[in-house]
């Protein structure tokens, strides 16, 4: 069970230029994001001791970041093989090394070419091994055709319309056309939502994040060494990661997942809220993991904002926009600010506590929410200035 | 010349592949407690044993949830097949397999539509469970 309530403070952030073609390598993506972040936090790339990041053969190893920081003696250097479902999960792991004693400033980045270099679920591997072979010879391959299969589940259950799922997509955009670093920020209606183009039934373009090019890093320490650093702290009140039974190893490993209408966010809700010591209504602004509009819904009713099956009507209403009860995605998200995999939720929700966010700022925005996944596996942390 | 992903069986999966070359769709199950499982694997999620045999199922089964395939990827590869379908089905056995439905409307598929399956030698060595209306 989680003990560490307040103990681990996110002190400093750092991003590129989210785009479609970086221009440079992720080598250097990675090492920008790391020393923006390190320099955010006042913190010199010296006292950095370890490294943590999540790829899917996409990226570049902590300990290639840290030579190309400067870094001199590395202390912990994992590499998580994971998508989405880790963007939390780090930052936990980068808690629990500090924790151990195993080092002491921890910096957690993802870095990628996402759009011009390794674009993820492309389906160019004509030889399916493993799992894949229950799935890839039926032309079931890329990431919005794995997604579709749940939202549809979620339909057939509950009702759920795209018309509903399009709230999201407009909401999103709002947001980003606020937000200087996100790659989409012209304004879109539920109409353009329903003209897009169809992708995957019930998935149109509008559903789906963007592809991006980019990397971002937030920089976790203790509470004890926050104090006399750069910005005020932002407290990690609580973390979880996990799922139910039948997690698989892949994307598409999900045949066995009893229902699909629901995902991880109902595992891991109960360590994640008694952890924190608060519940749903006290989140104040949630940075929620977007690859596809409907993933936002499974993991709203997941983790206890809603009943299972509300949470299409949930999002209606602006409830879900900047002025409403539960601002989501500020930033824009996957689906309008960029694909940096969801740790650049964990960077909006840091801008969003220090009072960082400009014209997107929730005024007087003291807990928040992110999480990352969408399947049958993810994680999660609660915040608090 | 078929162009699309084709599975590589390994020493889990050959009976399976070899069942549907033959016509036949297998499912494993438990020697020790009797569980059906599928896709095969060496060990029991239930209790663990690695003794099992296989079993020819009926080939009914039930549409759990579907999509409609309509921008191809890769293009080149599936340009000419959308929109398809590719269904998670439950089969009557009790166990979930993915597959295509075909000789079907895409927009006329439906929760819960009854299936039966049929075999699709894809090339001379693998052969593709999919499924039609009944
Ligand atoms: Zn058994």
């Amino acid at each position: 069970m989680w003990a560490l309530k307040d103990k681990y403070a996110i002190v400093g952030t750092g991003y590129t230029d989210y785009s479609k073609n970086s221009g440079t390598t992720v080598l250097n993506l990675a090492t920008e994001a790391c020393l923006n972040a390190a320099n955010d936090a006042g913190l010199a790339p010296e006292e950095i001791d370890g490294l943590v990041s999540f790829q899917l053969n996409d990226s570049v190893p902590a300990t290639s970041v840290a030579a190309a920081m400067g870094v001199p003696a590395v202390r912990y250097a994992v590499d998580i093989a994971g998508g989405g479902n880790a963007a939390n999960l780090v930052i936990l792991s980068a808690i629990a090394a500090i924790e151990a004693g195993l080092a002491k400033n921890v910096l957690c980045y993802r870095a990628m070419n996402g759009r011009s270099g390794f674009r993820l679920g492309g389906g160019r591997e004509m030889q399916a091994h493993g799992i894949t072979q229950f799935t890839a010879p039926f032309g079931w391959i890329t990431y919005p055709q794995a997604m579709a299969m749940w939202c549809r589940r979620h339909m057939i259950k509950y009702g759920t319309t795209t018309d509903q799922l399009g709230t999201i997509a407009v909401t999103f955009r709002d947001n980003a056309a606020l937000n200087p670093r996100a790659m989409q920020r012209e304004p879109i209606t539920l109409d353009d939502y329903r003209a897009a183009r169809p992708i995957v039934d019930p998935f149109r373009m509008l559903d789906i994040c963007l592809e991006s090019d980019g990397a971002c890093a937030v920089l976790v320490t203790s509470a004890e060494r926050a104090k006399d650093l750069r910005h005020k702290p932002v407290y990690v009140m609580g973390g979880a990661y996990g799922g139910g039974a039948n997690q698989g190893d892949d994307l598409f490993d999900c045949l066995r997942w009893a229902d699909h209408s629901e995902n991880y966010a109902a595992y891991i809700a109960a360590d994640l809220w008694a952890g924190a010591g608060v519940g749903p209504e006290d989140v104040d602004v949630a940075e929620i993991y977007d690859c596809f509009t409907y993933s936002v819904v499974a993991q709203l009713e997941g983790l206890g904002f809603c009943q299972p099956g509300e949470g299409p009507d949930f999002v209606q209403g602006g409830r879900i926009a900047r002025d409403g009860a539960l601002p989501l995605n500020t930033h824009g998200g996957l689906l309008s600010e960029a694909y940096i995999h969801g740790l650049n939720h964990v960077v909006e929700a840091v801008d969003q506590l220090r009072g960082d966010a400009g014209p997107r700022q929730i005024p007087d925005a003291e807990i928040a929410l992110t999480t990352a996944g969408a399947m049958t596996c993810g994680s999660a942390l609660v915040l608090r200035r | 010349m078929y162009n699309k992903p084709l599975p590589v069986p390994d020493a889990d999966t050959e009976p399976f592949w070899t069942g549907c070359r033959e016509g036949r769709l297998l499912v494993q199950c438990c020697t020790a407690c009797e569980a059906k499982r599928l896709p095969p694997e060496r060990f029991c999620p239930h209790c663990h044993s690695v003794d099992s045999s296989w079993q020819a199922v009926s080939g009914r089964g039930t549409v759990y949830s579907w999509i409609v395939v309509r921008h191809p990827v890769p293009g080149d590869v599936y340009g000419g097949d959308v929109p398809y379908v590719v269904a998670l089905i439950d089969l009557a056995e009790g166990v979930r397999i993915a597959s295509n439905i075909i000789d079907c409307d895409p927009d006329a598929v439906a929760a819960d539509m009854a299936v039966q399956v049929t075999f699709d030698p894809v090339t001379e060595t693998v052969t593709l469970p999919k499924f039609r209306p009944v």
